[in-house]
């Protein structure tokens, strides 16, 4: 029998084959006879008014069925609670062909089916829409006053401060501040928003959405439309990137399902990339950030504060300048946090929310700091070390950041770095040096699974979270056969389906933390059956074994480490008279425990730019990526997670800005050739360090999670090697040319 | 073999729309006589009509390389193609590419340097990179991180693509 432990092993995703040979289906790609097609109608002005919509060209086009706007669409519930969803910020929530009225520039204001593509998009165009527009605002640095951010059932922490910052900043004998900004991001996953709803014979709904939780869309529809999780099953087995932009259901569901039901067809509703530019976006921040410390460099102040924008409807919040209170040690901390309300739509989650853009401007000020007193910035950051979490005075469950440094720092050559700015040049090439520190959460979420183990040796585990690239096929098949003992083509993980166990949403980086506890309980309590038949086969050399004293390897239990003991589990379930045996578990962070720490991944980033002095033009030429995220379950996507994480974050240095025209309030350059990701070419030599973690609190893999870390730190560690070669503190995210010249 | 395509018919007609045209299509290896619409796109066709929805939409503007096929051994991006303009040529999408069970170097390659996350870009990936080894241009990572600049892949694999790319030009091409 092959090799069956597999946890820390690194081994080819599972679901690979798929995804190279196309047969992986993602939410737009369900084809069913008869199917209809449904093209969204989006607004031209950001406030204001429709006055008159006349869609009789469009309805006269042969091939269309039903042109939706506000003046024909049902409203199917008038509560906005009917509304929320498990990741709905507080406050009004936006609903579909509800009204005339616009909040925000590309709002859905109907939807076209018709029985092709072609013949929709094209009676899209026929449409025409009277407004009477009103003056949107959308420019966050006008006045830039805002509110305190809501408290309370939303899940955000307020920020703390401590000791008297403004007295300790007085005092010190160094002294710093600087304004930082950054723009608004769209995600951009390469698959568009889509939903192919399937109405079966029996008037069920079969609902394949793109989305990072089907439970999450589930809900959405049942308590819109008043039907039971029966009649709405959703699906989603593969996801073209979500980055959190799937973590609220988007309009294109909605208005799938309602076009559905109204005409009794199977619709599929996609949005277009420029679509993609009309819902939830990373928030522009503006941060102020100040610090005091002595003059060799010890941290006396830290004020931190920043304002983000929100809707005129939602109060969108994240955790931008707590960390500031985290990172380092410092006993006058003073945060603050404040919100405007502008006319766009709801911010959304976009990869590590919050954090990559505070640290983006904390870790730029600590490096303009080191430059102040005269410290290597490697060395300051050792200097002001946090012992523990100041911010909610626990201790971390583990912290492996001074590794970081370390293994970081000597991967990187960092003891070579002159220290003074501009004294490193190919020809007519600036060479810099930066670093900085990155911060996250490590989350556990209640989540169930089930496994089925059944006597050929197979076995099939369920569990309704997503893989959106993450890895979750891979990692949490890996988990169930090395609990069962068993190769990994014996083992079937399946996810994204509302019939299978309650999973939270796939974000935060907690899926691993969460299912993945929750496929080894599962897959535990299928083991205890197993072992409890294997101890009542004749001669059983288990018989007066304990579960504890026994182990799963290779198809069989046996005494731990005694290969000549064992049962196999054929053998157990045969004489224990069983075709399968089935557990569904549902399992809970054991919160006293961890209540009692802090819990974070941490990460050090070095890296080296080339500017080009002339022309201004960046060049990441190499990055190493250090991090403490506990234990690693599946190294290779794992290392793909932190390459992707650094992809994003060399991204959002240099390239990617949403450019608002406040008269319009639109985004303008709402497409893939102007919105500027990296692309290949952009992308040089990557190294990812995963450092030794032991950590018992976090949850029972000791796993800590890797979808955001990646990225947090990155721009800052880019910024401040920009600094390194060129002298010139560029304040303002991305980093584009036109700054440096 | 052939078969015969046809789009739904569109009855009686209060606005013109454009009449069917009948193409000639041999896509990945099976000759196709098919009726389409002038104005549908060849990504469009293989997508909604021909159920070949390994060949992904990512913009339809031709700005991200996820609808790349080729044609006659040529990468395009198929959204930028009217199907109508293909006719008489060779098509060969993600779908072709392996052999049975046996997979193209340049998959086996991607699967072996996790040269995706979500997989989304990934069948315009691969399908632009057999065109570039086609081409023979590529000679270093250098020119390869260039000449697969048009296919982004928002997930960040590139350090796993560059590698796969690397390892089936060797593969294909010996004696570069
Ligand atoms: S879909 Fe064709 S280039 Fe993006
Ligand atoms: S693998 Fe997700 S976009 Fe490339």
């Amino acid at each position: 029998m092959a090799a069956t432990t597999h946890i820390g092993r690194s081994t080819r995703r599972v679901d690979g084959r798929a995804k190279v040979t196309g047969e992986a289906k993602y939410a737009a790609e369900f084809n069913t006879p008869g199917l209809t097609y449904g093209y969204v109608i989006s607004s031209d002005i950001a406030k204001g008014k429709i006055t008159k919509i006349d869609a009789s060209d469009a309805l006269s086009l042969p091939g269309v069925l039903q042109v939706f706007t506000h003046e024909n669409a049902p409203r199917p519930a008038y509560f906005d609670r009917k509304f929320k969803d498990d990741d709905s910020p507080v406050g009004e929530k936006f609903k579909p062909l509800y009204s005339a009225e616009i909040q925000f520039s590309m709002q859905p204001i109907g939807l076209v089916v018709a029985d092709s593509f072609e013949v929709a998009r094209y009676a899209a165009s026929l449409v025409k829409v009277e407004y009477k527009a009103e003056t949107p605002e959308t420019n966050l640095r006008k006045k830039p006053k805002g509110h305190k951010a809501p408290t309370g059932k939303t899940g955000f922490t307020p920020p703390k401060s401590r000791g008297n910052a403004a007295k300790a900043y007085k005092n010190a004998e160094v002294q710093f501040e600087a304004e930082y900004y950054h723009m608004p991001e769209h995600h951009n996953p390469m698959e568009m928003f889509a939903s192919t709803v399937i109405v079966e014979e029996d008037g069920k709904l079969k609902i394949y959405d793109k989305t990072q939780g089907v439970a999450n869309s589930q809900t959405y529809v049942t308590n819109i439309f008043g039907l039971s999780k029966e009649e709405a099953r959703v699906i989603n087995p593969y996801m073209g990137g979500g980055f959190g932009s799937g973590l609220r259901p988007q309009y294109q569901l909605y208005l799938a399902v309602m076009a559905a039901r109204e005409l009794n067809r199977s619709v599929r509703v996609v949005l277009t990339r420029e679509q993609m530019f009309s819902f939830g976006h990373r928030p522009a921040t503006l941060q102020t950030v100040s610090l005091g410390a002595t003059k060799d460099g010890l941290l006396q102040a830290i004020k931190h504060e920043a304002l983000g924008e929100t809707s005129r409807f939602e109060e969108y919040t994240e955790v931008v300048v707590n960390w500031a209170g985290m990172l380092y040690h410092c006993d006058n901390v003073e945060l603050g946090y404040y919100l405007r309300n502008l006319d766009t739509y709801t911010p959304l989650d976009m990869r590590a929310p919050g954090s990559v853009t505070g640290i983006a401007a904390f870790e730029t000020a600590i490096d303009e700091l080191s430059y102040k007193v005269g410290i290597d910035p490697l060395e300051l950051r050792l200097k002001n070390y946090a012992e523990k979490n100041e911010f909610e005075g626990k201790p971390f469950s583990s912290k492996e950041l001074r590794a970081c440094y370390a293994q970081g720092a000597a991967r990187f050559g960092w003891a070579k770095r002159p220290a003074q700015p501009r004294s490193m040049r190919e020809g007519t090439k600036l060479i810099g040096w930066g670093v900085a520190t990155g911060m996250w959460d490590a989350q556990q979420q209640k989540s169930a699974a089930k496994a089925n183990l059944s006597v050929d040796g197979k076995l099939v585990v369920g569990s309704s979270t997503a893989d959106i690239g993450t890895g979750t096929y891979t990692a949490m098949t890996m988990i169930a056969a090395e609990t069962l003992g068993l190769p990994l083509d014996a083992v079937t993980f399946k996810l994204g389906d509302t019939t299978l166990p309650v999973a939270p949403l796939e974000g935060g980086s907690w899926t691993v933390a969460s299912v993945g506890s929750a496929v080894k309980e599962a897959c535990e309590a299928v083991a205890k059956k197993v072992f409890k038949m294997a101890k009542d086969v004749k001669d059983s050399p288990l018989s007066g074994a304990s579960f504890d004293e026994v182990e799963f390897v290779e198809g069989k239990v046996q005494l731990k480490g005694d290969y000549s003991s064992g049962v196999s589990i054929v053998e157990a379930m045969r004489a224990g008279e069983v075709n399968f045996i089935e557990e569904e578990t549902t399992t809970m962070p054991n919160m006293l425990k961890q209540m009692q720490y802090a819990r974070n991944t941490h990460s050090a980033v070095f890296v080296e730019v080339e500017v080009d002095e002339d022309l201004g033009q960046i060049c990441v030429r190499r990055v190493v990526s250090a991090i403490a995220g506990g234990r690693v379950i599946s190294p290779k996507t794992a290392r793909s997670q932190i390459l992707g994480g650094v992809v994003w974050g060399i991204s959002m240095a240099l390239e990617e800005e949403s450019v608002l025209d406040h008269h319009f309030g639109r985004f303008m350059n709402h497409n893939l050739a102007e919105y500027h990701v990296a692309v290949n070419a952009d992308i040089h030599d990557i190294d990812v360090i995963f450092v030794e973690e032991h950590d018992d609190i976090v949850n029972p893999l000791g796993a800590k999670g890797l979808g955001e870390i990646g990225i947090v730190g990155v721009a800052a560690a880019i910024g401040n090697a920009v600094y390194h070669a060129t002298g010139k503190r560029v304040r303002e995210l991305p980093i584009t040319l036109d700054k440096l010249l | 073999m052939s078969t015969n395509v046809t789009q739904q018919p569109l009855g009686d007609v209060a606005v013109a729309l454009p009449p069917l045209e009948t193409i000639t299509l041999t896509i990945n290896g099976t000759q196709k006589r098919l009726q389409v619409a002038p104005w549908t796109s060849l990504l469009d066709l293989l997508r909604e009509y021909l159920d070949l929805t390994g060949t992904k939409k990512g913009c339809d503007h031709g700005q991200c390389g996820a609808c790349t096929v080729l044609v006659n051994g040529t990468r395009i991006n198929s959204c930028l193609s009217l199907a109508v303009m293909q006719d008489g040529n060779e098509i060969t999408t993600i779908e072709g590419l392996a052999k049975g069970d046996e997979l193209h170097p340049v998959q086996e390659a991607f699967i072996e340097h996790d040269g995706f996350q979500c997989g989304y870009c990934t069948p315009g990936q691969i399908c632009s990179a057999v065109g570039l080894i086609n081409e023979g241009k590529a000679k270093t990572a250098d020119d390869i991180r260039e000449l697969m600049s048009g296919n982004i892949c928002r997930c960040g694999a590139y350090v796993g693509i560059v590698a796969a790319v690397e390892q089936a030009l060797h593969k294909c091409q010996p004696n570069q």
